[in-house]
């Protein structure tokens, strides 16, 4: 697949598929075969949108939780990582190496509420012998995107 | 105190750059998208300004050898041999200069006196001209033309050379045409050279961004050219590190000799902190530069469809990082239609004529910026021309 589209696409997935062809130097009609094939592939699995939400005036906490599990003969992690993630409180989930095995990152309006829903649904999974809470306090960065940039172009008009 | 008894009058006559007129103008305004700034708008590699900050903390802040640090010098040389196939002595045929700015006008107050003449190509780079006619020298333009791709051509050439003729600056890859010279065209104007003495000053501080499939190629490489030039590069464009102020000049010992004099007694060293930047740059900086070029491109290529889309028609520049579409169907002249765009669309570009005779209908317009950057300036291009035609 194409390398170069793809890495537009995580820059930008709002370009246009005629400003992608200009970018790569491909045909329109090429641009749209090839993302239509990496997304009925499911190399592509979705797009999103980046926020900001400090901007925005109702609440929005999220923490990054360390699941220890015990892994179920034959099935690893696979089994309890695919029930968390159903959770729609579950914005992401990872197996890790390290100290922990499941990493959770769960959001929610409140501080409360995530503490709640750890305490709750995590905790009371079977396999799961602890957890460990790690709220979010500020975001910088996230999907390669600088929240806290104003964007100012700092040259001056010197060149020549 | 009259001060027209002490200034030089070809100083006082020296006119500003035309690319300050309309950034003048700009930056009284607010809002304004700009696409007119000549300069990377990438940050310098984090290896590079690491190495800076480590020759810092190791107090390295003395001046260096005239020409510049020995090692900077033999990495110089290395990588102009790795890149560019041509093998210089770094002891005696290197010079590291304060940006290639410094080297340009060293190389050519170190061969022009009173009266010489120096061939000049242009729509180029606003230095040569004037530095050239401070040395007492006389500027013989060249215009090069749009149906040549902007490319200096044998005839152009041979037509202007005089018995005075004593350098021809070859500034390529070009700002603002984004030409550039391949082997062909360098070994056409080498035939016309080889048997005449007359300096080339290869401006090549572009040459690591030409674009497609040809790789920069520099006179020097071409046979019997590398002892009749001196070869002007620097970090500036490559590296992104425009505000470090380095460069070099590489040529003939006799010839580099006598521009380390000028260079001693006006410069004394290029900034050391630079230097020890520049030897990580050489050394390990191919991939950051691959990654940059690799953006220049999609951007290159954004601005030029998009230009053509709106009927500014647009031919691909193969290097450094400007689009220079024609502006001719809009039925204005250069200066009309920047200022024009300037004030109803508060877009900054800069017109042609800035960069020499063969500039008019044609308009610079710079794409070291965010693709996003580039897709509102040419939005605003398009309605501005939409209202010209409505």
């Amino acid at each position: 697949m194409d390398k170069k589209l793809l890495k537009l696409l995580c820059k930008n997935s709002r370009y246009t598929f005629a400003q992608l062809a200009d970018m790569t130097g491909m045909t329109e009609e090429k641009v749209r075969e090839c993302v239509s094939e990496m997304e009925s592939s499911g190399l592509i699995r979705g797009y999103t949108t980046v926020v900001d939400w400090e901007r925005m005036n109702s609440a929005y906490v999220s923490a990054l939780i360390e699941l220890r599990v015990t892994p179920k003969a034959g099935q690893g992690f696979e089994e309890v990582a695919k029930k968390i993630m159903k959770y729609p409180e579950v914005e992401t989930v990872y197996l890790m190496s390290g100290g922990y095995d499941l990493c959770v990152i769960v959001k929610g309006k409140t501080f409360q509420e995530v503490a709640m829903f750890v305490a709750k649904e995590l905790s009371t999974i079977d396999s799961v012998i602890s957890t460990s809470t790690h709220f979010v306090l500020r975001r910088y960065k996230e999907m390669d995107v600088e929240l806290c940039n104003d964007g100012d172009d700092d040259r001056g008009n010197y060149s020549l | 105190m009259d001060y027209s008894k002490i200034l030089r009058p070809d100083v006082v006559a020296l006119k500003p750059s035309g690319i300050r007129k309309f950034f003048d103008i700009a930056e009284t305004m607010k809002d304004v998208i700009s696409l007119g700034v000549g300069e990377p708008d990438f940050p310098t590699p984090w290896q590079i300004k690491n190495a800076a900050i480590r020759s810092l903390g190791d107090n390295k802040t003395r001046y260096t050898a005239n020409r510049g640090l020995e090692k900077l010098r033999e990495e110089i040389c290395a990588y102009v041999s790795r890149k560019y196939g041509v093998s210089y002595d770094a002891k005696t045929d290197t010079l590291v200069t304060v940006g290639g700015s410094e080297a340009i006008d060293a190389a050519i107050r170190t061969v022009v006196g009173e009266g010489d003449e120096v061939i000049i190509p242009q729509p180029s780079y606003v230095c040569y001209e004037p530095i050239t006619q401070l040395a007492g020298g006389v500027p013989v333009i060249v215009e090069t033309k749009a149906e040549n791709e902007f490319k200096l051509t044998p005839e152009e050439l041979v037509a202007v050379i005089t018995p005075r003729t004593k350098a021809l600056v070859l500034p390529y890859p070009c700002n603002p045409t984004g030409a550039i010279m391949n082997r062909r065209d360098l070994e056409a104007i080498a035939d016309v050279l080889r048997e005449r003495d007359i300096l080339v000053i290869s401006d090549e501080i572009y040459s690591e961004l030409p674009f497609g499939d040809e790789k920069h190629v520099s006179i020097a490489s071409v046979d019997g050219m590398k002892d009749r030039t001196v070869m002007v590069n620097g970090f500036s464009k490559t590296f992104s590190m425009t505000g470090w102020r380095l460069g070099f000049a590489l040529g003939p010992k006799e010839i580099i000799s006598q521009m380390n004099k000028i260079h001693q007694y006006a410069i004394m060293c290029a900034p050391t902190t630079s230097q020890y930047a520049a030897i990580e740059a050489l050394r390990c900086c191919d991939d950051a530069v691959a990654q940059m070029r690799e953006e220049y491109d999609i951007r290159r290529r954004m601005i030029v469809s998009g230009f053509n889309e709106i009927g500014l028609s647009c031919r691909e520049p193969k290097g450094a990082f400007y689009a220079f579409p024609c502006i001719k169907s809009s039925g204005m002249s250069s200066e009309e239609f920047c200022e024009k765009l300037l004030y109803s669309k508060k877009v900054a570009l800069v017109p042609g004529p800035a960069f020499g005779r063969g500039g008019e209908g044609f308009v610079r317009a710079s794409y070291c910026y965010s693709t996003d950057h580039i897709l509102e300036a040419l939005k605003r291009i398009g309605e501005f021309m939409n209202e010209i035609k409505g």
